[in-house]
């Protein structure tokens, strides 16, 4: 059951993917992504992460989406679609067949080693997956929390700055 | 049964298929979408070898992952519009200002 839903989701995932580097129109690649990361939002749960699938639909799927979709629309680029959209097609075919080369070999002959720790599926179940990753963030990752916040604060600052016409 | 290597094996096939895209489209949008999608690939990963271990650090950095790929989807997308008013065009190709 779990390998059904699995190579489903999968397939949907890859041929999602595909189609958002393929499409001619930028929204038909943005629809596409979004299906993508749905159907990472289920690979997450299935691996017993359900807060981070939350965030993944909230924080991908909701707010860079609409961030994406809202600035396609507002730049109106149906008028600027030219006859050729791509460049480079067999350079780049050759070079992510490498990468998938090098991956699935490493995959397939190396071993996922180091397992054991702490956070079981029952101390998951017993917990709670949010409690974990909010004890994590807030007594080990603190500090890095914090400068999580001050760059998204640069980030506001930045584009606020930038899409202004006049400083 | 599924193991930690499918998962991995996925990961690749989608970080592939977005270097592929980075490389291919003129589209600077799509560009960005293709480089989310590497991003996200990466999430996987770490997710899925965070459950293999048995460890809460990795899902920690794919918070910071999002956190940096929404400061990214910002300041890129705010570029994109200063140049399209600039250019009236966001064709990687017409991003030639610094070339000599």
């Amino acid at each position: 059951m779990e390998a059904i839903l699995f190579y489903l989701t999968a397939t949907v995932a890859i041929i999602s993917a595909v189609f958002v580097t393929q499409c001619r129109n930028p929204i038909n690649s943005a629809l596409n992504l979004i299906t993508t990361f749905l159907c990472l939002a289920v690979f997450y749960i299935m691996l017993e992460s359900p807060f981070m699938a939350a965030i993944q639909i909230m924080v991908y799927a909701g707010a860079i989406m609409v961030l994406i979709v809202f600035v396609i629309m507002l730049l109106n680029l149906g008028l600027a679609v030219k006859e050729r959209y791509t460049h480079g097609i067999a350079g780049a075919g050759v070079l992510s067949a490498l990468i998938l080369f090098v991956a699935n070999y490493f995959i397939r002959y190396g071993e996922a080693t180091g397992t054991g720790g702490s956070v079981t599926s029952e101390v998951i179940s017993s917990y709670g997956h949010t409690e974990l990753i909010g004890r994590a963030m807030f007594v080990d990752f603190l500090l890095p929390f914090e400068i999580a916040s001050i760059l998204l604060l640069v980030a506001i600052v930045g584009a606020v700055i930038l899409s202004k016409r006049e400083v | 049964m599924i193991t930690v290597n499918h998962y991995l094996l996925l990961s690749a096939i989608l970080f592939a298929i977005g270097t592929f895209g980075v490389l291919t489209r003129k589209n600077a949008i799509v560009i960005f979408m293709c480089i989310e999608v590497m991003l996200n690939s990466v999430n996987l990963t770490f997710i899925a070898l965070s459950r293999h271990v048995g460890n809460m650090d990795g899902q920690i950095f794919v918070f910071f992952v999002m956190t940096v790929a929404a400061a990214e989807a910002a300041v890129g997308l705010a570029l994109m519009i200063a140049f399209f008013r600039n250019k009236e065009s966001i064709d990687t190709d017409d991003f030639n200002m610094l070339k000599w």
